[in-house]
């Protein structure tokens, strides 16, 4: 037990890379609130794009939702990192992670929106329009509070796992907390940065999953 | 434009690569067997124990998914393949992939299996237990038939995840699809084996994609 506690909890390794952890924290806080403002915002407008229902909207918004969902981030992570400056197109590793991660939640919640879209009756729409309101005037008083009301459990699940992903960063050195207390362990030679970074991890997702469990208690659409 | 061409679709790279990625492929295929085998039983155990009236069995359980679901899967698998090494437990990279995902993979799937049990009205367990059956006979023959056909679309879903999750075993230089292509990658200066790599998982996980898609079309009518 005290062995235990000495490789995975040593005060003195704790207290030299704490600060570093809690920069690193920062980091990960603002790359995941980023990600999931610019990817919900994208895969909501796509969704809208969607039902205006012209092929050549719908097409290339369905192949995008796809091939994203499809695909390991990881793998595309790689190319846009490796592959881009063989062209002589350089992005950062945090504009990377943020491409991709964007992209991949955008896919998501479009998916998500446009599955709430498609629930809702013809009577909705046809209501809506009847009283007078402009196709564009539905669909924003209308339509969309419910789809995004339905799918607000998905979302937000979906929105989590993506946001973990961030840790993907550590591949392209982008310095967020598992890049971070991985150097810090290799340096210190002791297994303590890596069970500051679980519990970094904890600190920001498990308050955050608690709240996901109480949406979807809160959201969840009763049969 | 020849530049993007000879950069990310350079056949004759793709050729040469390809032997590697399909040792690659066979690997990430093996990978997916394991997880998402064992994890399709961990998770309905996890599932079943999650949802027991028994507090004792139910608050840990619950304890144990959220902390699975709130720890990235890279990050506990760095712990383990990196960490425990520290405390003197040393295993083979495809061991401490296998347990990292596994552990993962378990709570989502235990999450599915959950909406699915919670779907059912106690009135089944009630007749069925009323026709005289055990109540190990009531969850194998009514309850979570029933639970699993429900949850289908997210069961499928959630295999997809699982996967695209095999790809992190590079990170710990596990000889998978996506670590060959990138060492083809690397040797050749080209990202050819990458776009590869990436044609064989779109292969691979599209027509699951859509089949959720259509799933989710159906259930929402």
């Amino acid at each position: 037990m005290e062995r235990f506690l000495e490789v995975f909890f040593a005060p003195q390794v704790f207290a030299r890379y704490a600060p570093d952890v809690l920069y690193a924290m920062m980091t990960t806080l603002w790359l995941g609130l980023v990600i999931i403002l610019a990817g919900i915002g994208l895969g909501l407008v796509l969704a809208c794009l969607r039902t205006a229902q012209c092929w050549w909207l719908t097409l290339p918004i369905v192949i995008f939702a796809d091939v994203m969902r499809a695909l390991p981030p990881l793998v595309l992570i790689l190319i846009f990192y490796f592959g881009l400056p063989g062209l002589g197109l350089t992005l950062s590793g945090p504009l990377v992670l943020f491409i991709v991660l964007t992209a991949v939640l955008a896919a998501f919640a479009e998916e998500i929106f446009w599955a709430g879209l498609t629930a809702l009756t013809r009577g909705q729409w046809e209501a809506g329009r009847a009283t007078g309101l402009s196709f564009f005037q539905t669909l924003i008083h209308v339509a969309l509070p419910q789809a995004v009301r339905m799918g607000i459990p998905s979302l937000v699940n979906r929105a989590l796992a993506i946001t973990k992903m961030t840790a993907l960063g550590s591949v392209i050195g982008v310095k967020e907390i598992l890049a971070v207390s991985s150097s810090a362990q290799a340096m210190s030679g002791s297994a303590t940065p890596l069970t500051m970074a679980a519990l970094a991890y904890l600190a920001i997702f498990l308050p955050a999953v608690v709240l996901a469990r109480w949406l979807e208690r809160r959201f969840s659409w009763r049969v | 434009m020849s530049n993007i061409a000879d950069m990310f679709f350079n056949l004759d790279i793709m050729r040469q690569a390809l032997p590697l990625l399909m040792q690659g492929l066979v690997m990430t295929l093996k990978l997916c067997a394991v997880v998402i085998g064992l994890g399709l039983i961990g998770g309905l155990f996890l599932a079943l124990a999650a949802t027991s009236p028994r507090r004792w069995l139910r608050w840990p359980t619950m304890a144990l998914i959220d902390l699975m679901r709130a720890l990235p899967p890279l990050v506990l698998l760095i712990f383990i393949y990196s960490g425990m090494p520290f405390a003197g437990v040393q295993m083979p990279a495809f061991t401490a992939v296998a347990v990292a995902f596994l552990l993962n993979n378990s709570a989502y799937y235990a999450e599915v299996y959950r909406a699915g049990l919670q779907s059912l009205p106690s009135g089944q367990w009630e007749a069925a237990r009323a026709t005289g059956l055990s109540m190990p006979q009531t969850l194998v023959h009514v309850i979570i038939p029933q639970a699993v056909r429900n949850v289908l679309p997210d069961l499928l879903s959630n295999t997809i995840e699982v996967v695209k999750l095999t790809s992190l075993a590079s990170v710990v230089s596990l000889a998978e699809l996506l670590y060959q292509a990138n060492m083809a990658r690397s040797v050749t200066y080209n990202s050819s084996p990458l776009v590869l790599a990436a044609a064989i998982y779109l292969v691979l996980l599209w027509p699951c994609v859509r089949l959720v898609s259509r799933f989710q079309r159906k259930l929402s009518i």
